[in-house]
């Protein structure tokens, strides 16, 4: 497949993309990098009125909460062909847990076919488009670049290759992997708050197997993850300009690297904390 | 659940995880066990090929186990008769206490060896025996450590497994006699604590193991153990006592090598342990040796409560420590922090269900959901899930709500009204990039000490994404 399929006979996909939380209040960049990709995969990209999935009512002991937040879901999103995510947490908290938050419901069955079309983004470029550039956008073979693979969608979607596969072909990079990538980094939504210190051991040994690897750079599928990972690294050390950077996959498959790494000031307005 | 409910949920296990993070001598323990156990296994599943095959077989045995577990437990007693046993029936922790000791007493019991038992742990066993003028002497390595530090195991296969090895042998130097002999290296430690445990094997009056299984079929308790203290607490007493609960029945023998096949493998990464062994009854005609009274103590202590309910699963739980192994929760505060028996996430599950206090309601919510405790789980109980049935309990029982839960509330019901949430986000968020002037991240969060004590915080765009995509999409199709 081409970077602009368009003369595909077939009708175009219609994507309704899914942000996430995460993604529409701190870091929008991430949103238009997954835009940018699922357009130039042959996508139209719609963007309707959003908030959360529910995962915080849902592992916060409020089921009542999650279903109406799921239902509110599945009819702003329900007319598109597909649903796409830049989160293999959030998108785990849809694929999986929706149908069975409705296992008792009369709406059991419209929400286990809305499912059905929700893909996390790596998922998505992969197993339903086989996305491959006719060249990468951007050549980080010369970088060592690890990868963190967060809990939910490793476990829950079966996310491991897919974004290895697109960096490869997107950004000619081999991942360069780390000890325990598939180790929780302790972020686990209020659980960092609320057992903020054993979240710190938890986030201190991800750091040291991100900067055992040698890595200038890690990157992850979730935001959520990559925000602690990155508070961390910039905590431990916040005069070293040349601490390890933090970016959301969707930015380097994108080739979109102008904005500066999570939580490190822009080199115009540059300044740290 | 007590009378009294404070705002915010007890803060014990916080408290004890604070105190397990600071602690030199259980993180040393912790970091020589922590990636052992994980290798080791996933060693022993490369071996066999298809380890995944054998959980779904392990598994539906556990199903089929519970599902008729009235029956099954039923024909067990009946053939723990036949063979000239008993089966005695405990209700709970206190029944099953005097049962044991009844038994001892019988027997004019003095002393008690004693083989690995979590079901003896769950109910004080040790101290009522005590107090009953019998003492008891722990035969597996791991408990006899914690019987001379007075503790409580720490892990469900490894009892002393937060001790180090110079705590160990402190605590021998202080209690042993040693004399001449040394104690520099492991083996020494081994064969200082096997010398002192032999003796006892012979003057025991009463042996008391626990079981992994118990085989309906024969009526047959089956022990695993890599010390082969089972077996001598077993057959070398006068009478032998196994202390053990009512879930761990399975009905034929070709089930039971359905759990010992994932069991080994699961908890050491052995393909087998050393010693596999079967008790059947008492000593008869026919053999050489062997106690001359089996008797078989089983605990409900409200596990029969679980049947047919949403936590059955539960149940189906064969005590191999692997989630424990697995848990990065576990393996950063180890298992005192739970203040159980069972520890890490099975029991973050069993506790809570077994014991229905307020100050257990922590222990479901310590997890991050990571989910890797599922996924080695040899008889696939799915612990996450059972961990959020058990938040969701909390949630219904509790008499207020805290401000957490009423926080979580109020995001909900605003994201139910997404158009309203977009203006009201991205309202407040121009307002926080007003208060953030140049800054690329935070250092304090007000609201948030708990991520900001360890982490900086990006500081956010200016605007959501929602409203920019709105901006730039002005006037087109786009949404």
């Amino acid at each position: 497949m081409t970077e602009t399929p368009q003369n595909s006979p077939k009708r175009r996909h219609q994507i309704g993309l899914f942000v996430t939380c995460p993604v529409d209040l701190i870091r929008p960049s991430i949103g238009f990098a997954t835009a940018t990709l699922l357009e130039r995969a042959g996508c139209d990209v719609h963007v309707p009125p959003q908030s959360c999935c529910g995962q915080v009512a849902f592992n916060n002991g409020q089921p009542e909460e999650t279903r109406a937040l799921a239902w509110n879901i599945v009819q702003q999103f329900g007319q598109y062909d597909y649903v796409v995510l830049p989160s293999g947490s959030c998108g785990g908290t849809i694929k999986t847990h929706y149908p069975e938050l409705f296992a008792q419901d009369e709406r059991h069955e419209t929400v286990v076919r809305f499912c059905e079309k929700v893909y996390e983004l790596t998922t998505f470029l992969t197993e339903v488009l086989d996305y491959a550039p006719t060249r990468a956008g951007i050549d980080l073979s010369s970088e060592t670049v690890t990868y963190h693979d967060s809990c939910a969608g490793l476990r829950e979607l079966g996310i491991k290759q897919q974004p290895r596969t697109l960096l490869k072909r997107c950004a000619n990079l081999d991942v360069t992997e780390m000890e325990e990538t598939d180790v929780c980094c302790g972020f686990g939504g209020t659980f960092c708050v609320k057992y903020s210190d054993v979240s710190n051991r938890m986030v201190t040994n991800k750091v040291n197997n991100i900067r055992q690897s040698g890595a200038s750079m890690v990157l992850g599928g979730d935001l959520s993850c990559l925000l602690n990972i990155a508070g961390k690294l910039q905590r431990l050390e916040p005069d070293n300009p040349d601490r390890v950077q933090v970016r959301h996959i969707a930015e380097v498959l994108a080739g979109e690297l102008q904005t500066p790494a999570i939580g490190e000031p822009s080199p115009t307005r540059g300044k740290g904390e | 659940m007590s009378q009294v409910q404070t705002q915010e949920p007890q803060p014990d296990f916080i408290i004890r995880s604070r105190a397990a993070l600071e602690d030199n001598h259980l993180q040393e323990a912790l970091e020589k066990a922590g990636s052992g156990f994980v290798y080791k296994r996933q060693a022993a599943i490369e071996r066999i090929g298809n380890f995944e095959q054998l959980r779904d077989q392990a598994r539906q045995v556990r199903v089929r186990a519970l599902k008729h577990l009235d029956l099954y437990l039923l024909h067990f007693e009946k053939k723990v008769q036949n063979a000239g046993g008993q089966v005695h029936w405990a209700e709970t922790p206190e029944q099953m206490r005097e049962i044991v000791i009844g038994l001892c007493q019988a027997q004019n019991a003095k002393t008690a060896t004693k083989g690995k038992s979590m079901v003896g742990e769950e109910v004080d066993l040790n101290e009522a025996l005590e107090a009953a003028g019998v003492e008891p002497q722990e035969t597996d390595l791991g408990e006899y450590v914690l019987q001379l530090a007075h503790e409580r195991p720490s892990h469900i296969v490894a009892p002393a497994l937060h001790k180090t090895k110079a705590q160990v042998q402190s605590l021998f130097r202080a209690n042993h006699a040693l004399g001449e002999r040394a104690l520099d290296e492991v083996a020494d430690i081994v064969n200082e604590a096997r010398a002192v445990i032999r003796d006892r094997f012979l003057q025991a009056d009463v042996g008391i193991t626990g079981a992994n299984m118990l085989i309906a079929e024969t009526g047959t308790a089956a022990i695993v153990t890599n010390e082969g203290n089972g077996d001598l607490t077993a057959t070398l007493p006068r009478t032998h006592i196994i202390t053990t609960s009512i879930d761990k029945i399975v009905p034929t023998w070709e089930d039971a090598s359905a759990i010992l096949r994932v069991l080994g493998r699961s908890a050491t990464g052995q393909d087998i342990t050393t010693y596999t062994s079967f008790f059947t009854g008492a000593r008869s005609e026919r053999d050489k040796d062997g106690p001359e009274q089996f008797h078989i103590v089983l605990l409900d202590n409200r596990r029969s409560e679980l049947l047919g309910s949403e936590y059955e699963e539960m149940l189906h739980c064969i005590r191999c420590g692997a989630c424990m192994n697995h848990c990065p929760v576990y393996q950063a505060v180890g298992g005192h922090s739970y203040n159980s028996v069972y520890p890490g996430p099975m029991g973050a599950v069993l506790t809570p269900l077994l014991r229905h206090e307020e100050q257990d309601n922590q222990l479901p919510n310590a997890s991050t959901f990571c989910g890797r405790c599922e996924s080695v789980c040899p008889v696939r109980i799915p612990l996450p899930g059972l961990m959020r049935k058990l938040r969701d309990r909390e949630q219904r029982e509790a008499k207020h709500a805290s401000v957490s839960t009423l926080a979580v509330k109020l995001f909900c019901r605003l994201s139910r009204h997404p158009v309203l949430y977009r203006r009201l986000t991205h309202f407040s968020l121009k307002l926080v990039s007003m208060i953030r002037g140049r800054k690329s991240r935070f250092r304090t969060l007000p609201l948030m000490s708990g991520w900001s004590r360890h982490r900086d915080f990006p500081a956010p765009d200016n605007g959501s994404f929602q409203s920019q995509w709105q901006q730039r999409h002005k006037g087109t199709n786009h949404d």
